[in-house]
């Protein structure tokens, strides 16, 4: 968990200001993270149908779905 | 009865959400075919998407979606007749990658005979540090029209706004977490307006009678939920979700999500998954009120109640072979299987009988099929 | 954290204002990787001639795409004294070699599987691309590919064959 909060609070106050921090994850080692059974959400049509038949379903709604990883190309 | 589907227009649009930053999403095409059967009711029918980049720099989609509803529900059943009807919904949205930031904006449109519904969203996407935090946030309006079959000059609107954020973190070369925060805030006729409650009443044989629903005009809901993509040194991946719901109108929910995919030889990708959902009333909610004016705001809508439900998921993918088609890159074909088990705490089934109040707790199983085809090009 | 050479400093500064004109050149890191033939490729050895090295990847969408540019630069510029190395960064060569069947090219492809040369470099985007003038020295590092870099690409080797 001590990985997640200091690259959040970077984030949130903005990368110029982190500078003395590496990404610890260099954009050549990214093989993993960028296979296709890594992404978020590879099927959007049927994802969203689905979340459709919970929004029907249940009274909770929101929030829903990741994001980022992928190959971080470019 | 109509189905609660007011808010599926807005579930599609926030699920739209850009999933990458630096690069634009594929060139794609989809064919689908889904299918909702379970208590009582069968929902069928297409959704087509076709998106396609612009000049490297631009990623336009178009989406059209049917749900041919045939509802024999509990709720139908208790106090009208089955009946059938046709959504029709259509999107457009527009993404654009300016370097590290993507920008997404799109309309969606949802039409029935009782219902309309309009969405606009935007969202911005950006990518920091290295390409290992992606922050995004977005914002949606929607103006929806709830009319009622029978009564024409009943109309009434509702204003939605949905305020979404959104972090994510690759954590380690295997390991990518995240956190979303949702506030949806509704204000206008929330309710169905074929909807009944029901309130004891001595002088009727059934000791019961049905009476409006009264709900109240605005709801505001907050959800948070974590999210973790795991790579299996094997070659498989587990995600996992949970999500935390609370509303003003007191309904507190816990959704917890695993999945596992695997890939099998050079053209098989196998899923499973499983979820489990828990849900508390609505503080108006109860299944038999004691009188007809118990409460300033009442209702009888089993979505808003006490259940759980449980999930379970699999799913298949097959990489079809090149058809020598230039245009063609890449096509597979899917089939998803999704069975829930809903299992009420507080809903009982009146078309079993009973003493009011005494009658069985309802629970159904629903099916959800979803076969399409996608190719990329 | 190993402490940071001066150059993968410079290349730092570069690749942050991707596209601005570097400062005074430093000397390429040397290194010798292994080719698709199996015989060893050394940087050093190619001094005299205009390089121009590649980092890409299969699983990285612009690599794969500029690939068949890289092809018609190196056809093009060779006999000018120019070569390009194609490095691969997959701990795997096999994934490359396969990709490499649908999409031949005739620049050396070199495998980079513990990472070691694009950390000299300081590689900070997939695909990176070093330009290496006939002395040695690193004159440009350009990150990421977008239709219409090829040109980009050109004129650099253009100005660069010249000295």
């Amino acid at each position: 968990m001590r990985a997640l909060i200091v690259p959040c609070l970077c984030a949130l106050l903005g990368a110029a200001g982190c500078s003395n921090v590496e990404p610890w994850v260099k954009p050549y080692e990214r093989q993993n993270l960028a296979d296709p059974i890594m992404a978020a959400d590879s099927n959007p049509v049927a994802s969203s149908y689905l979340n459709h038949v919970f929004e029907v379903r249940e009274g909770a709604r929101g929030a829903l779905g990741g994001h980022g990883g992928g190959c971080g190309c470019n | 009865m109509r189905p609660t589907i007011r808010l599926a227009a807005f579930a599609l649009c926030v699920t739209a959400l850009p999933s990458r930053a630096a690069v634009l999403p594929d060139d794609r095409a989809d064919v689908l075919y889904h299918r909702y059967e379970g208590g009582g009711v069968t929902v069928d029918g297409p959704s087509l998407l076709v998106r396609k980049n612009l000049a490297e720099k631009y990623s336009v989609a178009a989406n059209y979606y049917v749900d041919l509803v045939s509802s024999a529900s509990i709720d139908v059943l208790s106090q009208a007749s089955p009946y059938k009807e046709t959504r029709q919904q259509g999107s457009l949205g527009l993404d654009m990658l300016n370097g590290k930031t993507q920008y997404s904006l799109s309309v969606l449109g949802s039409e029935e005979n009782d219902y309309s519904s309009t969405t606009a969203s935007f969202d911005v996407s950006q990518d920091l540090f290295g390409d290992l935090t992606t922050v995004s946030f977005g914002y949606s309006q929607g103006w929806d029209d709830v009319r009622k079959r029978g009564d024409p000059s009943f109309s009434e609107p509702v204003d939605r706004r949905s305020y979404r954020l959104g972090v994510s973190q690759v954590v380690t070369p295997s390991l990518i977490m995240g956190f979303a925060l949702e506030t949806i805030t509704d204000e206008g006729y929330l309710q169905n307006p074929y909807r009944s409650m029901r309130y004891r009443d001595d002088d009727v044989p059934a000791g019961y009678a049905w009476a409006p629903e009264v709900y109240p005009s605005t709801r505001t809901s907050n959800a948070a939920s974590l999210n973790a993509r795991y790579f299996l040194w094997y070659r498989a991946a587990l995600h996992g979700e949970y999500r935390y719901f609370t509303d003003t109108w007191g309904v507190d929910a816990n959704t917890v999500r695993v999945g596992y995919v695997q890939p099998v030889g050079a053209q098989w990708t196998l899923e499973a998954g499983y979820r489990w959902y828990d849900q508390s009333r609505a503080d108006f909610y109860s299944d038999l009120f004691p009188s007809a004016n118990a409460q300033n705001f009442m209702g009888r809508d089993k979505e808003l109640s006490t259940f759980q439900s449980h999930m379970y998921s699999v799913g298949a993918s097959y990489e079809l072979p090149s058809f020598g088609w230039k245009f063609l890159q890449r096509s597979t074909i899917n089939l998803f299987f999704d069975y829930t088990n809903y299992d009420y705490a507080d809903f009982r089934d009146v078309l079993k009988g009973g003493a009011p109040g005494a009658e069985p707790l309802y629970q159904f199983d629903a099916a959800v099929y979803r076969l399409f085809f996608s190719g990329w090009f | 954290m190993r402490p940071r050479s001066i150059l993968a400093a410079a290349l730092l500064t570069l690749s942050l204002t991707a596209g601005a004109a570097p400062p005074a050149p430093a000397p390429a890191p040397d290194f010798a990787l292994p080719s698709r033939d199996g015989s060893e490729v050394r940087l050093s050895d190619l001094k005299g001639q205009v390089v121009m090295i590649n980092f890409w990847a299969t699983w990285c969408g612009p690599c794969r795409q500029e690939m068949p540019l890289l092809e018609q630069l190196q056809a093009r510029y060779e006999p000018l004294g120019f070569t390009l190395l194609g490095v691969n960064v997959e701990p795997d060569p096999a994934a490359a070699s396969a990709w490499l069947k649908g999409v031949p090219v005739t620049f050396p492809i070199l495998f980079d599987t513990r990472n070691a040369v694009a950390e000299s470099f300081g590689v900070q985007g997939m695909p990176s691309s070093v330009f290496v003038d006939r002395e040695g020295r690193v004159r440009y590092v350009h990150r990421g590919y977008k239709s219409g870099d090829e040109a980009q690409y050109a004129d650099l080797i253009r100005s660069l064959v010249k000295e």
